[in-house]
């Protein structure tokens, strides 16, 4: 556990040092803050609910792109020989970072709590589902930053770690929208697989153990993979 | 220390190390050495745990490589072949998230981070980012990184690469400093490295080894022969070959350079039996002729000859 914390701390640094994180949350705010106040007004309602419809679509794009470096970039410059020849254990490696991307999504996420508090001069806002939603988009990144972790372990070139990272996350974000391709028969199993349709059932203020559980054996399974994959490397 | 029994690892098809047995006993220098592609760089990743091994094992003290691979890593100090470190980070904040990796209090880190930074000279590069380094200093940073711990066992891949001169008497002086109590392992290729620096010199080749013991054993087990060069002056070859001749142990005298005119210098060379030095019985019969002795010198076989008499390709 005192080596994850070692790892995570170290990779939570490296964010802020490189300007890739303000880059990634300026044009995050810049893009949820315009497609969330461009049409709030045309609701007329207090609440954020089209902010959180909006942030799986948006979340599988700035998740990878934060969890792109993680692994590629030490594979890259060959720094992970001297990470598994101190003693650390897979887990260890694989935790720590995604303890690290967690935690920086967190720091993505704090600046938008000033729009429910200005919506809340401007109307009376139900604080519960912002609650929900704040928790869910907690789940749905901690998900995502598993997938990319896992992107990233795959290659040493960033830019197709965040094309697969993207590829996945957007793909489990739309799957429940293209039902209707499918058989009648696969459609609760397909659907169940969206991590839309467990984002939304959170953020309307639900918090059900099925849609928490799903967000935690999809991260485990992508964290599982990244882990595999780094020991295969040896 | 570390006992290595029948070693293998194979990448697809190509088979990098080959049945590879080692001992190495506590506080000593082995020299790991061999052509490009030979199998040094696989082997030292194998003891670090970096790899695992297709065939046969390790063990590091009584740790087995396969089951306690932590604990060995906590013994080992490993430097990689050229210092991948991290860029973006700054050398002390590298050296501060090493210090915490490896357990070290905290009232500790920050002297064992000082002493390190002036022992490997990187006290003044300590605010600068890794990656804005030159080559030399990031050598010298990754090896800070590597004795950060004190490991009983260090291991370097190609220590002295990319070093000016200085740099390289520096490094070598204070690889053989931690060699007196701890066991180095270090691998490279350029043979006088490990002459200078190794108690022990194992020559590896295509995956096996082909030679293994002390810089003196090596080249007394790869000559069966002793070469002796003498110069004289105010002496004909052909006395010389006679009054040699009759020394026993004397195989053949052969004319090196000079001509048999007097008041010339006269090079030749002996080569004797391998059994024992007879430089004493040559000189005693020199002296009883007039000729004036000007040189006499073993030859030694170099390390250079042995490596590239078992290294050549075939």
């Amino acid at each position: 556990m005192r080596q994850v914390t070692n790892i995570c701390k170290k990779e939570f640094r490296s964010y802020f040092v490189s300007p890739i994180a303000y880059i990634v949350i300026s044009i995050f705010l810049l893009v949820t803050g315009w497609f969330f106040f461009s049409v709030f007004f045309l609701y007329d309602q207090a609440n954020l609910r089209n902010f959180f419809q909006l942030l799986p679509i948006i979340f599988s794009f700035v998740v990878p792109a934060i969890t792109m470096r993680l692994f590629s970039e030490e594979l890259n410059v060959g720094s992970y020989e001297i990470l598994l020849t101190m003693p650390v254990t897979f887990w260890d490696v694989v935790l720590g970072k995604f303890l690290a991307g967690v935690g920086f999504l967190v720091c993505l996420l704090v600046p938008t709590v000033s729009y429910p508090i200005t919506v809340s001069f401007l109307g009376q806002l139900d604080w519960g589902p912002v609650l929900g939603g704040y928790i869910g988009a907690v789940l749905l990144g901690a998900t995502f930053t598993a997938i990319g972790l896992f992107a990233s372990s795959l290659t040493r070139n960033q830019i197709t770690a965040f094309i697969i990272g993207v590829a996945i996350c957007f793909a489990l974000t739309v799957i429940d929208r293209t039902l209707f391709f499918l058989p009648r028969t696969a459609l609760g199993f397909i659907g169940y697989l969206g991590a839309d349709f467990h984002f939304q059932n959170i953020s309307r203020g639900i918090v059900d153990s099925r849609d928490i559980l799903y967000f935690l054996s999809v991260s485990f399974v992508a964290l599982y993979g990244a882990r595999l994959v780094i020991q295969e490397k040896s | 220390m570390i006992h290595v029994k029948g070693l293998t690892k194979y990448f697809g098809d190509l088979c990098a190390v080959n049945q590879i047995d080692l001992d190495i006993p506590r506080g000593e220098i082995m020299g790991l050495l061999g052509p490009n592609g030979a199998g040094k760089t696989t082997t030292l990743r194998m003891l670090t745990g970096f790899l695992r091994p297709t065939a046969g094992s390790i063990h590091v003290k009584d740790y087995a490589a396969d089951e306690e691979a932590l604990e060995i890593k906590k013994l080992i100090g490993y430097l990689p072949e050229s210092a991948p470190l991290y860029h973006d980070m700054l050398v002390y904040d590298y050296l501060n998230y090493v210090a915490d990796i490896r357990g070290l209090e905290k009232d500790r880190k920050q002297s064992q981070i000082r002493r390190l930074a002036d022992l490997c000279g990187i006290s003044e590069v300590m605010h600068r980012p890794i990656g804005e380094l030159s080559r030399g200093y990031k050598q010298r940073v990754g090896l800070a990184h590597s004795m950060m711990n004190d490991p009983e066992i260090l291991i370097v891949d190609e220590p002295t690469s990319g070093l000016d001169p200085n740099q390289i008497v520096e490094i070598r002086d204070i690889i053989r400093k931690i060699g007196k109590e701890k066991t180095v392992i270090l691998s490279t290729h350029i043979l006088s490295e490990a002459e200078a620096t190794c108690d022990r010199i194992v020559i590896i080749d295509r995956g096996k080894i082909v030679a293994d013991g002390s810089t003196e054993t090596l080249s007394r087990s790869a000559s069966g022969e002793l070469v002796i060069n003498i110069s004289l002056k105010d002496a004909d070859f052909d006395s010389v070959k006679a009054e040699l001749g009759s020394v026993e142990g004397v195989r053949t005298t052969t004319l090196l350079k000079g001509d048999n005119e007097a008041g010339d210098t006269l090079d030749v060379k002996v080569t004797c039996e391998g059994v024992g030095d007879i430089r004493g019985e040559i000189y005693r019969k020199i002296k009883e002729t007039d000729w004036v002795l000007l040189e006499l010198h073993r030859e030694t076989k170099t390390l250079e000859n042995i490596f590239r008499e078992l290294t050549r390709e075939n």
